[in-house]
């Protein structure tokens, strides 16, 4: 026992020499060679863009310590959802820019589709309306050319662009524009797709957002925290996943919201009927307390 | 009614002013063409935009007048005559009759140009140079004219040498006003068209330029002379005009607006190139530009912030310049920030304002705080114009709606907050609007909307059957 240890320590110590060095450049260039290819030399070896925690623990741990600054994440939601992935997306963009000005974009159509940010909403999430500059872009091309803009400019938090439905300038080489433009100056570029399907992109992140239902309690409490069911699905570095996120307000951070059970609290099981559906409405409390 | 004639129509004997049948009857054969007065004026217009090339100061003369202040300007285009030939000579090669003098006053030189054309009187010769002209050339009123010719007063001499009381009594004193500015003894001021701009700089081609990259290195040039020029005095430009004068006469004017007065010639370079992409009808060189001038039209003074220290006065000064270059390219409206307003009604709560202008106030505006460990009480996205809801049955008095209908989708509320009661303004508004009952609603999936009912039950006494119209007014996260 003792000798083979020794030997097997003799082996190493003697190709140490050689191949360490030859495997640490291997590996060296290997990861350069990855880096280079994903256009991130940050990433591997130094140190990494900084990231900030949601507050959501097991979401952070998926996305290795939280949402990278200077990257771009999208979040996508169908349009009956339009406002719950605006509370996603102002709690994701006052999360990474901390005090600092928040610039909003939004396309023209948008606000009269699904109506303007309002910033008394805004406080009482928690939010400070005071950092929020909105800009309304007549169109998607303009809203993504100011993005850009506004990316370069690293006196802004984070950088918010809302684009109502798909669009075909909203493609790669927009995404890619997007995140080279963050990275260099370490400004989040969020992006809200409302009423259009998820495509590749160079995303750091995409999420797929729609409303939960409220936690159960009586009813005469009424509801809580926005709640939200946030699906990630991609990640750059790492796993995907999909949560019950509730966005704290007074603390300002996400919180875990699915209170043990399974993702989806009780769900009345047929549609309540349009006939009596204030007797629906009750049965439905009864179950949920 | 004859407005105005040509040579040969002037050679026949008709003037102005005669009616039209007269001069058919004098020459059956005249062409008559409807005189178009706005036209006109939009002509004089565009000769002002071009002899801005000469002096800022341009005024108006309508109907047919410009008056230039040229004082310590003549020696840039070679003195007084020189000047007056090439302005005369580039009018007179786009087809225009023109009629001009220099005089000490305004007054003066029109009244000359009445006469005959060329006249450059030296500065304290108005009086002998006026005096041999016939009176019309002042350019009193008709009355008044023909007063001073029934009274044998022919020649503006005449007038001059008669006791100046006299003449207030008879003619009035604005008259005597008008002869003495004529006679260079008492000067007006014009009122040019545009303010004075604080600071030029300008350059002129002897070719004319028409490529982008001469523009575009022309204008940063003369940024640089104009930044120079304003550090001097401290200043810092906020609303800067580009001038491009095209050899066949049109002009275009372009501004740039700041919210901070600007001190770097990189900031200004920017934000034209911005407004020049984004200029909805581009600039078009035509035969190219002969003159480029660039002016501050607004100024104001610069205050020195110690920049190492203080980080955040730079990065709101960063975040400043970006609003300015977003505000170049899409206008100033379409960037705006929030300012509270002391108000219950939900759609007034809020004022968006030009960010330009209002930055710095909106970073210290006192908004509500919110209660601690409430839920959100205001939606965070508000419907500027509120939707109507289809609500098929409600609780009277005030219950919530248990199933409403939005944009054609049936949503079965399942948790509902309210009514919070919202009395309109009856101080504000004429005509009363009726209270609101505001109701927070979930809905099965999870999702919550602001609706409201416009008005009480039973407030209409008789009309107490008739159903309210509810609206959705806003979407909660």
């Amino acid at each position: 026992m003792e000798s083979a240890r020794s030997v097997f320590l003799r082996d190493e110590e003697i190709s140490r020499e050689d191949h360490v060095s030859q495997h640490d450049s291997t590996l060296a260039r290997l990861r350069r060679d990855i880096g280079r290819l994903e256009g991130d030399a940050l990433s591997f070896g130094g140190e990494g863009p900084p990231r900030v925690t949601l507050g959501h623990d097991e979401a952070d741990a998926t996305l290795q310590g939280g949402l990278l600054r200077g990257a771009l994440h999208e979040v996508f939601a169908s349009g009956a959802q339009a406002a719950t992935a605006t509370g996603f997306i102002a709690g994701l963009a006052s999360r990474v820019a901390a005090r600092r000005p928040l610039m909003w974009i939004r396309q023209d159509f948008s606000e009269r589709e699904n109506g303007a940010l309002a910033m008394s909403g805004w406080c009482e999430l928690g939010l400070d309306p005071r950092a929020v500059v909105t800009v309304r872009a007549p169109d998607v091309e303009a809203a993504l050319q100011i993005t850009a803009d506004a990316l370069a400019c690293d006196a802004l938090g984070a950088v918010v662009t809302e684009i109502w439905g798909e669009s075909r300038h909203v493609d790669l080489v927009a995404s890619r524009k997007l995140t080279l433009a963050a990275r260099a100056s370490g400004v989040a570029s969020l992006m809200l797709r409302i009423a259009a399907a998820p495509s590749s992109s160079t995303a750091e992140t995409r999420w797929v957002v729609r409303a939960a239902r409220s936690p159960p309690r009586s009813s005469w409490q009424g509801w809580g925290a926005p709640v939200f069911d946030a699906q990630l699905v991609r990640n750059r570095h790492g796993q995907t996943g999909q949560w019950i996120m509730e966005w704290n307000c007074d603390e300002c951070l996400f919180r875990d919201a699915s209170f043990g059970g399974p993702a989806t609290h009780p769900q009345p099981v047929a549609a309540a009927p349009a006939d009596r559906s204030h007797q629906a409405a009750i049965t439905l409390q009864r179950r949920a307390g | 009614m004859i407005s105005a004639l040509n040579d040969a129509a002037t050679r026949l004997g008709l003037e102005p002013g005669l009616p039209l049948a007269n001069a058919r009857a004098i020459c059956p054969d005249i062409a008559v063409f409807d005189a178009d007065e706005a036209a006109d004026a939009q002509t004089l217009n565009d000769i002002a935009d071009w002899c801005d090339r000469f002096t800022p100061l341009v005024a108006l003369d309508p109907p047919h007048g410009l008056l230039l202040d040229i004082s310590g300007c003549a020696h840039l285009f070679g003195g007084e005559v020189a000047m007056l030939k090439t302005i005369c000579d580039a009018l007179r090669r786009q087809g225009f009759v023109v009629s001009a003098a220099i005089a000490g006053t305004a007054a003066c030189a029109r009244t000359l140009t009445r006469a005959r054309s060329g006249n450059v009187i030296a500065e304290g010769q108005e009086a002998a140079a006026v005096a041999a002209l016939p009176v019309f050339t002042l350019g009193a009123d008709d009355a008044i004219t023909r007063g001073l010719r029934r009274a044998g007063l022919k020649t503006i001499g005449d007038v001059a040498a008669r006791g100046r009381h006299e003449i207030a009594a008879r003619f009035g004193a604005d008259f005597v006003a008008l002869l003495e500015q004529a006679l260079g003894a008492r000067d007006a001021p014009i009122s040019p068209r545009k303010p004075l701009p604080d600071y030029i700089a300008e350059r002129r081609f002897a070719e004319p330029v028409a490529t982008d990259t001469v523009i575009a290195a022309t204008l940063s040039r003369l940024a640089q002379t104009l930044i120079a020029s304003m550090n001097r005095d401290g200043k810092g430009a906020r609303r800067l005009e580009a001038s491009f004068f095209r050899t066949d006469g049109a002009v275009r004017v372009i501004g740039v607006e700041t919210g901070l007065p600007v001190t770097r010639g990189e900031i200004i370079d920017r934000l034209f190139r911005e407004r020049l992409d984004a200029l909805a009808d581009p600039l078009d060189p035509g035969f190219g530009f002969d003159l480029i001038r660039l002016a501050a039209s607004r100024t104001d003074d610069v205050v020195a912030a110690q920049r190492d220290l203080d980080a955040h006065v730079h990065d709101s000064d960063e975040v400043a310049a970006l609003i300015d270059r977003i505000a170049a390219r899409i206008g100033g409206s379409r960037i705006v920030v929030h300012l509270p307003q002391d108000t219950h009604i939900p759609e007034r709560a809020m004022l968006a304002v030009p960010a330009q202008h209002r930055f710095a106030a909106a970073t210290v505006a006192a908004w509500p705080a919110r209660a601690e460990a409430e839920p959100p009480l205001r939606p965070l996205r508000l419907f500027a114009q509120p939707e109507p809801v289809e609500v098929p049955f409600a609780e009277i008095p005030d219950k919530p709606p248990t199933i409403f209908r939005w944009r054609h989708v049936l949503h079965t509320v399942v948790r509902a907050e309210g009514p919070e009661r919202i009395a309109m303004e009856w101080w504000r508004t004429k005509n009363n609007m009726p209270t609101r009952d505001y109701f927070r609603v979930e809905d099965e999936t999870g999702l919550r909307f602001w609706l409201y009912r416009d008005g009480l039950y039973g407030e209409g006494g008789q009309e107490q059957a008739k159903p309210l119209a509810w609206f959705l007014h806003g979407l909660f996260a």
